[in-house]
């Protein structure tokens, strides 16, 4: 057998396959699972709020967030981990599935807001008569959801299009995405825009019919951004460990070859690009109806920066490390803000500088380097 | 200042090789689409690419003959490099042609299209990909659908498992099959590189100075393997080493200023007064 060193079961990945999710890793998931589906509603729903065990609603509510947070960083490791693409502006694409999503909360707000209009009141204040043209049929829910994919997907197609056919790599790619990100953020400020201005979208009162604060709702919010953090798990997997996975580590460690080796690196790129806005604006779409307000604000560059920290400090080009990465730094951002709020700032430019010099590969990183 | 329709009829005079004589139609050279009716696999006319007025190429003229071995040498800045960005679609000439075979026109196609219809490039600096696998580097360069959609549901057959593993044993990696390529040595990498050019099945093979940073037995090593593959394949190799240069060509072109100064077998070309004068300076 002179090629026993070959497994003929898997030759293809053998580097790779067991640096991406060993059998512990899986059994950790199992236990996240568990937890997200069971623990959780129980001790929310049937523990009564006086136990120790009982799970408050402002637990969910921030757990819903980070996993919302988490499916962001999942998305920016498929395309800054695996293809070495870093977007600087995938706030963006987070922010236009929020405002989709925020479209149909506001249509089934009903004449139950402030001035009892058909219009939402941001719209009477500014004393229009009707709704804008692209306000048309978001008042239903499975437009919107469209609207949800469709948007971030096709400004991230027809941006990525013109950018990687140009060959913008590297820096220049970053900021020209932190720039879009920030047009977009003032193009959202305006009230003329039709989307609320700097007050963005708020005040919600039901979804699908259900009232958005009733304890219930908020569990099958949760629940479903739990499973939906999980597919997409599972979805980057496939596609990281597909041909085309190598074929995009391929384009981040040698560009020029993949493309004399007859693969054209613009549809690679241009397919995980698309991917990854699309997940994001899914993730935007969940975050909304949990937190309660979509505004400007999550466009600003610093949104979109602070989800690149989210990723390094997980561990790039390892899919669970991300959304490691984005529960750590989100749990300690909630922390900070309440106890000491003005050295967030300071403690995240630490923990950022602290993990570029000692752990490249991130918090998953040491992990591997541990069991090795 | 040779023209294109003069080299050819130079070349028909001395009897350029024919189809038969070199082996080239078994079906590996010949495949559909490379037309090779004139013996020619790659064909430049009067190729000039100037850079911010450095003329890189000056009218440059060569001919290729399906399935030999043809070394092109010539002294920094002689403009070699470029030749290669020329064929393969990364410079555009600014005047003049590059066609592969009698029909297809490679100044009209993209990098990925080049290497589709069958020219495979090494890179000077050798480049592989690190984080994978011999194995996977081999698998990734194999000639396949590589659109997209095709790429994400490729399954690995036996055939094509059988092909990377005899590829393997010709670039003598098969030890090294499960290790990552950024760990191999030097003189591996470039051998990898190789390698991955022959997944590509390619009619033509395009060599940046293959030999570079080889021991004395790789270089050794690499001679033989080239001498194997002529034949099957045609390949233009780019080397400064002389005595490799001198072991392994048919024929020698030497690039002087961006264009043909003198080819021919290598002891014509050593006793040619001009190569002489660029090359020593007298």
């Amino acid at each position: 057998m002179p090629h026993a060193f070959v497994p003929l079961s898997a030759p293809v990945g053998a580097g790779s396959l067991p640096r991406l999710w060993s059998g512990r890793t899986w059994g950790y998931i199992g236990v996240a699972a568990l937890v997200l589906f069971v623990v959780v509603p129980l001790c929310n729903l049937a523990v009564p709020a006086g136990s120790i065990f009982h799970v408050s609603d402002f637990m969910v509510t921030l757990i819903g967030k980070i996993m919302c947070y988490a499916i962001v960083a999942l998305a920016m490791d498929l395309i800054w981990g695996y293809t070495g693409i870093l977007s600087l502006g995938h706030g963006l694409f987070f922010a236009l599935g929020g405002y989709a999503m925020g479209m149909y909360l506001m249509r089934s707000i009903g004449h139950e807001g402030v001035y009892q209009s058909d219009l939402p009141d941001f719209m009477v204040f500014l004393d229009w008569k009707a709704y804008p043209w692209y306000w048309s049929f978001t008042d239903h829910f499975w437009y919107c959801a469209l609207l949800v994919v469709l948007v971030p997907g096709v400004l991230a197609f027809v941006f990525g299009f013109f950018a990687f056919r140009s060959r913008i790599k590297g820096v220049y790619f970053s900021i020209i995405t932190q720039a879009l990100t920030y047009a977009f953020m003032l193009l959202f400020f305006r009230n003329d825009t039709g989307f609320g201005g700097n007050n963005g979208f708020t005040d919600f009162k039901r979804i699908l019919g259900f009232p958005i604060h009733a304890p219930e709702t908020r569990m099958v919010l949760f629940m479903f951004t739990g499973a939906t953090l999980i597919v997409f798990l599972f979805v980057g997997r496939a596609i990281v460990l597909s041909k085309l996975g190598r074929v995009l580590t391929a384009i981040r460690d040698a560009e020029n070859r993949v493309m004399f080796s007859g693969y054209n690196p613009v549809y690679f790129k241009l397919f995980i690009w698309t991917l990854s806005a699309v997940i994001c604006g899914i993730a935007g779409a969940l975050y909304v109806p949990q937190v309660g307000i979509i505004n400007p604000s999550e466009m600003s560059p610093a949104n979109s920066i602070e989800i690149a920290i989210w990723t390094a400090v997980g561990g790039r080009g390892t899919l669970i490390g991300p959304v490691i990465g984005a529960a750590v730094v989100n749990l300690g951002k909630s922390w900070f803000t309440q106890a000491v709020p003005e050295y967030w700032l300071f403690a995240l430019g630490l923990l950022f500088i602290l993990v570029t010099l000692y752990l490249p590969r991130g918090i998953a990183g040491l992990w591997t380097r541990r069991r090795s | 200042m040779m023209n294109l329709a003069v080299l050819a009829e130079q070349r028909a005079r001395e009897g350029a090789p024919s189809s038969k004589t070199t082996g080239i139609s078994d079906g590996r050279v010949v495949t559909p689409g490379v037309d090779i009716s004139h013996g020619g696999i790659l064909y430049l006319d009067a190729v000039s690419v100037s850079f911010d007025g450095f003329k890189a190429l000056n009218d440059l003229t060569l001919i290729v003959d399906a399935g030999e071995l043809r070394c092109v040498i010539g002294p920094n800045g002689a403009g070699k490099t470029t030749m290669m960005d020329v064929i393969t679609g990364k410079t555009r000439p600014d005047s003049g042609t590059a066609f592969f075979g009698q029909t297809i026109d490679l100044t009209r196609l993209s990098e990925p299209e080049i290497a589709d219809i069958g020219i495979g490039r090494k890179f000077q600096k050798p480049t592989v990909y690190a984080e994978h696998t011999v194995f996977e580097n081999l698998e990734l360069a194999r000639k396949a659908d590589k659109r997209v959609w095709a790429t994400l549901t490729a399954k690995l057959d036996s055939t094509a498992r059988d092909r990377i593993l005899s590829v393997l044993e010709t670039i003598q990696l098969a030890p090294e099959a499960g290790r990552l390529a950024g760990l191999l040595s030097h003189g591996q990498k470039q051998w990898l590189e190789i390698g991955m050019l022959l997944m590509q099945e390619p009619q033509l093979l395009l060599l940046d100075e293959p030999v570079a940073g080889m021991t004395d037995d790789e270089t050794m090593r690499s001679a033989e393997l080239f001498e194997s593959l002529a034949g099957d394949y045609t390949l233009v190799v780019v080397e400064h080493d002389m005595d490799f240069v001198a072991k392994i060509a048919d024929r020698v072109t030497v690039l002087h200023e961006g264009h043909v100064l003198a080819e021919g077998s290598m002891s014509q070309v050593q006793q040619n007064e001009q190569v002489i004068e660029v090359f020593l300076g007298r």
